[in-house]
């Protein structure tokens, strides 16, 4: 069985972010981390190889070339192989290019399940899997709490506002993942070791089959206008009073003041 | 010229969700700026019933799509049929609420019908050359920005719950009915809804909330969450919880506020227990007002918040449920 897992490096959950004149975010001392939603989808991938054995998982992703690091560690915890898409023309993009770069190079590799994270933390969309998957012409199951792989055949638990749909799919399928699905382990040292002599190939446009109208902003229907951050937040008040006054004078300023109950 | 708005009507237990009428709120407004037909679109199975309901905000027309099939949400049978209805009236504008649905759906869509959609908006105008502008929360609302689709059409969007807010009906205008024929051949429906699990520790989702009481690791145990429901029932509010409350296991992930949880706007946030870690701040700090209470003075939580009180959570709370329902007696 072939996995391919889509990974994205993201900035740390502990980053502060601030922009520079020209309004772009300052990445100085910035730490990055393997999208959280991306690690769930990671290790479950390798569960599942754990649980059949003869499974090759092949991580996917695009970015600078700062994304190795990520790629390794992906390896390190038990991928075997990985591919960086790292072209400078692929990116600046959307999620529809995004998704047209990754399926291009998923189309050059054998799968039979793809997993990604529901969501990036950092630009929050939560699309590119799923166009992924409607480019490759496969299923999908979003917001996945608990997977279980059987011959060619998967059940998964999809959280939804109501409770969890538990859903069938046959193979070859999108799973993206939700918190909740396993916790990802930490690469052990022999992992890390092994992780060096580990395939981690780059591809960029050339590879693909691609022209720079189809990818990064040419390619892209939404345009960023304008970014921004939002209104610093103050500090207000401190009740010190005694503890029964505070919860009065509490609801108090919550129906006199704030005037929101 | 493609033109005309759509929404896109959500159903949860066989009602019309709170953001659904969010979309009617304000895509009557924006039909009428642009001076473009308003149109809702439902599907589901037994619904005609609810078009009154719609009709009430003024759309000029209800697409219904009303069939067995749609009963219950499967990816390929809504992004079938609403493709084939985008492809066949050509609407310049889609609109979505950002639920578990539409995440799904919404990409898949715009994939088909290769055109943007901007996802989970917490803001949207109209510019001097009647393009909708978007905003965005980036970092889950350490950054913002806005998007718009110069050329693509549909324009589609997915809303944040409360971010549009809904406003009372318009009124009924001469309305058309449209009843779509569904077409669907059940083998290309390549997912299967077995059974669903209904294990919500709140009735309501947290991202819809207009008042969130959530509780950190200084609730210290599952059983002391009671506490917390019990000021959530008075106030009409939902629980949340931080990661520390959730990785405990005393709490579900869907209850997560942060980063890597869900990111909130309600009109009043309530931090018991919760000493306001980054993670936890993104995710919450677009609320409207923030009340905290910990026993820690130097908590970080404090920085942000409009009151605070300084003390134990175990005091506080009771007194505080107390005293909201003397005020409402
Ligand atoms: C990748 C990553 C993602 C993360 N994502 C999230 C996220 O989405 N959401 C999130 O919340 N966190 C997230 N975190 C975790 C975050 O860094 C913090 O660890 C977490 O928010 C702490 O939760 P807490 O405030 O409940 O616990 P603590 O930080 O332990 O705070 C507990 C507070 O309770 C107070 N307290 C204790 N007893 C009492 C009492 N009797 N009365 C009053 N006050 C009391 C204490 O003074 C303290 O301030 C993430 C971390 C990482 C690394």
């Amino acid at each position: 069985m072939n996995i391919i897992v889509l990974l994205k490096q993201t900035f740390d959950t502990e980053a502060k972010i601030q922009l520079d004149s020209n309004n772009n975010v300052i990445t100085d001392n910035i730490q990055y981390i393997i999208n959280p939603y991306d690690e769930f989808a990671l290790e479950e991938a390798i569960r599942i190889k754990e649980k059949l054995g003869d499974v090759i998982i092949t991580v996917v992703s695009m970015g600078p070339r700062k994304v190795e690091e990520a790629l390794r560690q992906a390896l390190a915890m038990g991928a075997d192989k990985s591919i960086l898409l790292n072209d400078e023309v692929l990116f600046g993009g959307d999620e529809h290019t995004a998704a047209v770069a990754l399926s291009q190079t998923i189309k050059q590799i054998p799968y039979d399940l793809i997993i990604g994270g529901q969501v990036a933390i950092d630009d929050g969309s939560g699309q590119v899997a799923i166009r992924v998957a409607e480019i490759l012409d496969i299923p999908q199951v979003n917001l996945v709490t608990k997977l279980d792989v059987e011959n060619n055949k998967l059940a998964a638990h999809r959280q939804v506002e109501v409770g969890t749909e538990v859903i069938e799919v046959f193979l070859p399928a999108m799973i993206t993942a939700q918190k909740g699905l396993n916790e990802p382990r930490y690469p052990a040292l022999k992992g890390i070791m092994q992780a060096k002599k580990k395939e981690l190939k780059i591809l960029g446009l050339a590879d693909l089959g691609l022209t720079e109208n189809q990818v990064g902003s040419n390619g892209a229907n939404l345009k960023v206008i304008s970014t921004f951050l939002p209104a610093p937040r103050n500090a207000g008040r401190i009740l010190s009073g005694e503890i029964s006054e505070n919860v009065q004078e509490l609801v108090r300023l919550l129906r006199e003041e704030a005037k929101i109950i | 010229m493609s033109k005309g708005i759509w929404v896109f009507i959500e159903l949860r237990n066989a009602k019309i969700t709170n953001s659904s009428y969010e979309l009617l709120s304000a895509g009557r407004k924006f039909a009428d700026k642009l001076e473009q037909d308003f149109t809702a679109v439902l599907f589901g199975y037994n619904i005609e019933s609810l078009t009154d309901a719609i009709a009430q905000y003024g759309v000029d027309k209800i697409i219904l799509a009303d069939d067995p099939k749609l009963e219950k949400y499967t990816t390929d049978a809504y992004a079938t049929v609403l493709t084939d209805l985008i492809k066949a009236k050509q609407p310049e504008t889609v609109f979505y609420s950002h639920s578990a649905l539409v995440k799904d759906l919404a990409p898949r869509v715009a994939e088909r019908l290769k055109t943007g959609v901007a996802t989970d908006c917490i803001g949207v105008e109209i510019s001097d050359d009647g393009q909708f502008k978007f905003t965005r929360a980036l970092y889950a609302g350490k950054l913002f920005n806005q998007v718009y689709s110069p050329h693509a059409r549909p324009v589609m969007a997915t809303f944040r719950p409360n971010a549009l807010g809904v406003e009372d009906p318009s009124g009924v205008r001469n309305v058309q009915m449209e009843k779509v024929k569904v077409q669907l051949n059940l083998e290309n429906l390549r997912t299967l809804v077995k059974e669903i699990l209904g294990k919500v520790q709140n009735k309501m989702d947290l991202t819809e909330a207009e008042i969130i009481v959530s509780g950190g690791r200084g609730m210290k145990a599952s059983e002391n969450f009671k506490l917390l429901e019990e000021l959530a029932e008075v106030l009409g509010g939902a629980v949340g919880a931080s990661r520390a409350a959730v990785d405990s296991g005393w709490r579900d992930h869907s209850n997560q506020v942060g980063q890597t949880g869900k990111t909130v706007s309600p009109k009043l946030y309530i931090a018991c227990g919760i000493s306001g870690a980054i993670q936890h701040l993104a995710g919450m700090n677009s609320s409207r007002f923030v009340v905290a209470i910990n026993k820690d003075p130097e908590a970080n939580i404090f920085k942000i918040a409009d009151y605070g009180i300084v003390d134990d959570l175990f005091k506080v709370i009771p007194l505080l449920t107390e005293e909201f329902k003397k005020m409402q007696a």
